[in-house]
């Protein structure tokens, strides 16, 4: 059985600048010490549930991306979709790893010593995508461990559009997502993430964006499946005139654990940021949210705001929600809120009285409460799925 | 069909202080009743009350609508036999515009809900309600005004055989009050309505033109009588009406509780 080695490392396949990232990762994770509760990032994770000796890396021959059709003209114009296993363009190779290597944790160094494809966007300077282009990444399988990746290098100005569904099965399985988006200069980048995992599936990943300047990126997550899943999400404002907005959607049930960790990171001045995470959980479902705005001396004239709630459905359940401010610049503009509690009694009534029954109204109440995000997704038409779907978790409680 | 709202003998306690003390009152399709009585009365409880909100502990009496008892029926049983409430403080429902929550509650009814949106928009011409009102969750930062517009839109769309209006002439200029009473009006005319406005003010009463006035004090209703009670109220005001029918105390002590349909703030 191959373990997480070295000699796996080597044999997963692909061009020899990812078989030498991998081994060389794969080396190092041999002193990497795992980490505990006891960190305060790690603080109300499962991470000491974490059996990794329980799975291995799924095998080279599994190729389960399925990679958008570009259309002629946008291929004319330089735009380059397909799978990183198959990159061998010197000069994208060299953005691979930009952001996870500078937010590393020992979960990105297992995926860069197991990471044997992904999803790979490159758009050319100037150019627009008008098309949301979606990557299904089937990964899964019984006692596998996965290793999905996405990178998306955006040009100076150039607009795009990303989606990327994560759906894992498998008993027990073992994801591990790294996504990196690299918004250029004046750049335009709308990227959406859904998870919608099997109920023995364990995620835990990072998305981080390095923002140019003047670019803008407006990031989605959808979470909703997984035994324990847990996402980083960071956006890192290193050019002057940047801003992010960060949005999250997500619904957990039975004895789920949806994990969030956020950091909204200011670097050059005038850089703006909006953070806004919605969740529900159910039955015996936990969820937490942890997140960081950091404006650093350097971002002066910044605005960064930070909105966490969540709706407690049932008495079992529950959520954490830790907003943190670490500012030290002097002429900034910051807000946050966070709110965790169930459905409002007076909400209920006011629609009681209007001859709506409880079950009913609860519907309402919670399809409402997540209708300013659902509203703001860059792809409208996953909006009406996610509604449905969402429909589908509340009326299971309540029928 | 004359549709009948009878309230006898209503005791109601809240927090262990009782603060209805025997209420009879009967109001039938059609009839515009005023209550009116100072602050801490109990005019907004005996609403509730009659509702079904779970915050107040109904002790003795009955309430019926067409012979049926209301007490120990849900809220929304209640809604469904006919009854409406306008609140004093509407609840802000994010995410829930009018369209769908007044769609919700026709299709509750086993009613067909493709002719709400019609309805809905016909209203919001009549009661001029700006568009951007019908597709914003119901009250979600709405003025006080807007707020109003909002209830006697749902009132009106949902046709209830009797409706509560708690207040409904509170954060109003003179001109919406009118607009919003004619809207009233015109219902008892029209579909029977049976209305029962509370109000502290006679403003609003010259608009409803209310068959009758009750007063009501400490929980009880100390007098009843034509229009010309609210005009008598208007020189004497509450303290002089008290000393006439020897009443010592206008409210109930501890005054209502912090009301929680309040805005939270949040």
């Amino acid at each position: 059985m191959p373990g997480f080695t070295p000699d796996t490392a080597q044999t997963l396949g692909g061009h020899d600048w990812l078989v030498a990232r991998r081994v060389a990762a794969a080396e190092r994770l041999a002193a990497v010490t795992w980490p505990s509760t006891s960190e305060e990032i790690w603080r109300y994770s499962r991470i000491d549930d974490l059996d990794l000796e329980r799975y291995q890396p799924r095998p080279a021959d599994q190729r389960s991306l399925a990679v958008p059709v570009l259309d002629p003209g946008l291929v004319a114009k330089g735009v380059v979709v397909g799978d990183l296993a198959d990159l061998d363009d010197p000069d994208t190779v060299d953005w691979f790893g930009t952001c996870s290597d500078a937010s590393p944790d020992a979960f990105t160094l297992l995926h860069d010593a197991f990471v044997a494809g992904g999803a790979y966007v490159r758009v050319p300077p100037g150019v627009v995508v008008d098309e949301p282009l979606f990557f299904e990444h089937r990964v899964g399988g019984d006692g596998l461990a996965s290793f999905p990746h996405t990178l998306l290098v955006v040009g100076e100005g150039a607009e795009v559009s990303v989606v990327d569904r994560f759906a894992a099965h498998g008993a027990p399985h073992l994801c591990d997502i790294v996504i990196e988006l690299l918004v250029g200069d004046g750049a335009r980048v709308r990227y959406v993430s859904v998870q919608e995992h099997g109920p023995e599936t364990w995620q835990v990943g990072l998305q981080r964006a390095h923002v140019g300047r003047d670019a803008s990126l407006h990031s989605s997550a959808v979470a909703l499946g997984g035994d324990y899943a847990r996402m980083r999400t960071e956006s890192f404002l290193e050019g002057q005139g940047g801003e992010s907005d960060l949005l999250a959607v997500y619904f957990g049930d039975s004895d789920q654990v949806l994990d969030f960790r956020t950091l909204q990171d200011h670097v050059a001045p005038h850089t703006r940021s909006d953070l806004l995470f919605k969740g529900a959980v159910e039955d015996q479902a936990r969820s937490v949210y942890s997140g960081l705005v950091h404006l650093r001396e350097s971002a002066q004239h910044a605005r960064a705001s930070q909105t966490n709630r969540n709706l407690v459905l049932t008495e079992g359940a529950s959520a954490e929600s830790i907003p943190n401010l670490e500012i030290e610049a002097n002429d900034v503009h910051c807000s946050h809120a966070s709110a965790v509690g169930p459905i409002d009694d007076d909400q209920r009534y006011y629609l009681e009285t209007r001859g709506i029954a409880p079950d009913e109204a609860e519907r309402l109440i919670v399809l409402g409460f997540f209708d300013d995000v659902l509203n703001r997704l860059p792809v409208p038409a996953l909006a009406g799925a996610l509604r449905r779907t969402i429909e589908h978790k509340v009326s299971r409680l309540r029928g | 069909m004359t549709t009948r709202l009878v309230i006898e003998g209503l005791h109601a306690s809240v927090s262990g202080v009782e603060v209805l003390r025997g209420v009879d009152l009967e109001v039938a399709s059609g009839e515009v009743h005023a209550l009116m009585g100072p602050n801490g009365s109990g005019k907004s409880t005996l609403s509730h009350v009659v509702m079904g909100r779970d915050d107040y502990e109904v002790t003795a009496g009955s309430v019926t609508l067409d012979g049926t008892e209301l007490l120990g029926l849900p809220t929304w049983r209640r809604a469904e036999l006919g009854l409406f409430i306008a609140m004093q403080y509407p609840v802000a429902v994010p995410g829930v515009p009018v369209g769908v929550l007044l769609g919700a509650a026709v299709a509750g009814r086993g009613g067909d809900p493709g002719g709400v949106d019609a309805a809905v928009q016909r209203e919001a011409a009549r009661l001029e309600v700006p568009a951007e009102f019908l597709t914003r969750g119901v009250n979600d930062e709405f003025s006080g005004g807007e707020q109003k517009r909002m209830e006697t839109l749902q009132l009106a769309v949902l046709e209830p055989r009797i409706a509560l209006l708690d207040e409904l002439d509170s954060g109003l200029d003179v001109d919406a009050l009118r607009d919003l009473a004619q809207r009233v009006v015109a219902l008892t005319r029209d579909s029977q309505l049976g209305v029962l406005a509370i109000t502290h003010y006679a403003r609003l009463l010259s608009e409803l033109r209310p068959d009758r006035v009750h007063v009501l004090m400490s929980g009880r209703i100390v007098t009843s009588g034509g229009p010309e009670l609210a005009q008598q109220l208007e020189q004497t005001g509450y303290e002089g009406l008290a000393a006439e029918f020897g009443v010592e105390e206008l409210t109930v002590r501890p005054p209502e509780p912090a009301d929680p349909f309040a805005d939270p703030g949040f």
